[in-house]
């Protein structure tokens, strides 16, 4: 022990000058001298700690009760790969937004929303034969896209047709009637059962992310004007879904190819 | 924990042979020795609160915040002298984000003991006002210099960067993110303004070297890796310009086998690291730092 508190005697004194050193180099600053790099995996095996799981509980168990909660039902299973022009479940969305949203435009502007559009790629999974939950609409729509009907003039609306022409994918669409040829050319083109009137404004509901180009909808781009519904497109399935106690869509006539 | 004891023998020596003060005595002995300090690091984390579930094809039972913390307080008591940061895009991709508009990862970052984070693109997606919101759960300070927030909710709430002391290191942290046109609806930034992080960058990093004296600067960038175009991203930024130690980068979700060594304008080596997305990985940099007479005229030498 004494010859321990001698050694450290030793380095009280030997700190002091050091420290003595170092006041005089005051301005000497740190540097780094080594650097060490790695990434640690968050393995399926470390522990969780008690405190944080407790914590998320409540709020993880009000998620599962509430995306358990069954609101409609569908007979078959709706995919989006079954239908080369319009599909079940993309029939469904479009029939869905036009229901849901045009009393919300409505009661607004005083206006009728003429025709719905959405896209193949946003429909982000496919609903299954049975009961359909809130999951459900997390599922086929699990971004935070929101509804937002555009102003288009009728020279705009037929770009609209043009893109569709074009895309060779089944984008929902609702309110509208297109018919093509063989060889991708617009055989008819109508909006609410009508030919389009190129001096005439209409007004298509789609997404923001859509509107702002997304999908190169470049159309939206040259418009009249557009409103906010302040509505989630996935709050408006919510809604579809808890206002029909069974869907069952189908293909159908309104986007084709002869 | 070895030299934690080693200073308080020594201090009881200094009262048993009465020298003088035993803070004089240990800050002496602390400031002679190397200092360490640990760098950890999230970005994109995107909610995932649970692990993934078991049956996850790519990740299974991988991930949450439970055990991420069990790993962070395992590091700290290693080393106390250490930071948690994020990258941003803390929100959206789990229902949490859609029932409770990020609370929860707040809430959760502040027990965790995050000391910083910067603000992604998803991070708006409740706007700026859904943003602004949940400030108050974050007991961590959002770091941005790029976003000019002036005219919109945050005004005054962002700071561009903050100066943290860990053990006698003096650590400057600041944030830049990414152009948000064309990326996030105007009508959720708002009147937000985007400025180049490359200017701002070099403003600030001359700011804390200079000004705030700092010894380490970091840079948690949510400009993403790498891309082939001349949009700017952290290897872009790494090499225009200087002073910068560590880039803790976020929004391309890269998974890298190990941190990036590059080159800055003025050649010296600059780390540049990234840990996927979904909270599956924590990033770990650890710094020894010496007084700069005693570092050999190579620099650091780096481990990876």
């Amino acid at each position: 022990m004494r010859n321990i508190l001698f050694i450290l005697y030793g380095i009280v004194i030997f700190s002091f000058s050091g420290c003595k050193y170092q006041n005089k180099n005051t301005k000497v600053p740190l540097a780094v001298s080594k650097i060490e790099g790695k990434q640690l995996s968050i393995e399926k095996s470390l522990t969780e700690d008690e405190e944080i799981k407790t914590f998320v509980a409540p709020y993880k168990d009000r998620i599962k009760d509430e995306m358990n909660k069954v609101l409609s039902y569908t007979p078959n299973t709706l995919s989006k790969f079954n239908g080369e022009y319009n599909t079940a479940i993309g029939n469904m969305m479009a029939d869905a937004l036009l229901e849901i949203t045009n009393p919300v435009f409505h009661q607004r502007t005083g206006k009728n929303i003429d025709a719905v559009l959405l896209n193949h790629g946003g429909i982000r999974s496919s609903i299954n034969r049975g009961d359909i939950t809130t999951k459900t609409a997390y599922n086929i729509m699990p971004f935070e896209n929101e509804a937002v009907v555009i102003e288009l003039k009728g020279t705009q609306v037929l770009k609209m047709f043009e893109y569709l022409s074009k895309s060779e994918v089944a984008h929902p669409v609702a309110g509208m009637q297109l018919t093509l040829t063989e060889d991708n050319q617009i055989k008819t083109g109508r909006i609410q059962g009508k030919k389009v009137d190129l001096n005439k404004s209409y007004f298509i509901v789609t997404n923001d992310y859509l509107m702002d180009g997304g999908d190169h909808m470049n159309f939206f781009a040259i418009r009249e004007s557009e409103t906010y519904l302040d509505y989630k497109l996935r709050n408006v399935f919510i809604d579809y879904f808890k206002k029909h106690d069974t869907i069952n869509p189908v293909r159908d006539e309104r986007f084709i190819k002869q | 924990m070895k030299r934690r004891d080693f200073i308080q023998k020594t201090a009881a020596a200094g009262i048993f042979t009465g020298i003088g003060g035993t803070a004089l005595l240990s800050s002496s002995f602390a400031s002679a020795e190397a200092k360490h300090i640990t760098i950890l690091h999230t970005n994109d984390v995107h909610s995932h609160i649970d692990p993934f579930p078991t049956s996850d094809d790519s990740y299974p039972g991988q991930g949450g915040v439970a055990k991420r913390y069990t790993l962070i307080k395992n590091i700290k008591k290693e080393n106390p002298n250490a930071l948690v940061l994020d990258a941003g895009d803390i929100f959206q991709g789990t229902p949490y984000f859609n029932f409770y508009g990020g609370e929860l990862e707040f809430k959760l970052m502040s027990k965790l003991g995050y000391d910083a984070a910067t603000i992604g693109n998803h991070d708006f997606d409740n706007g700026i006002g859904g943003l602004h919101a949940q400030l108050p759960n974050a007991k961590f300070n959002l770091l941005n210099a790029n976003y000019d927030f002036s005219n919109t909710v945050l005004d005054g709430q962002i700071k561009p960067y903050q100066v943290f002391h860990k053990g006698g290191v003096k650590i400057g942290v600041f944030g830049v993110g990414i152009q948000l046109q064309g990326l996030v609806s105007k009508k959720m930034y708002k009147e937000t303004v985007y400025h180049d992080p490359v200017n701002i960058s070099q403003d600030i990093v001359k700011k804390l070297k200079e000004t705030e004296k700092c010894d380490l600067v970091i840079c948690l960038s949510h400009l993403g890796y790498s891309y082939e175009s001349d949009k700017i991203d952290d290897l872009k930024l790494a090499s225009q310009t200087k002073n910068i130690d560590l880039i803790i980068g976020g929004h391309s979700h890269t998974f890298l086998e190990k941190p990036t060594v590059t080159k800055n304008a003025e050649g010296k080596e600059v780390l540049v690291n990234q840990v996927g997305w979904a909270g599956i990985m924590l990033g770990r940099i650890d710094f020894y730092l010496d007084h700069a007479n005693k570092v050999n005229g190579k620099g650091a030498s780096i481990l990876v």
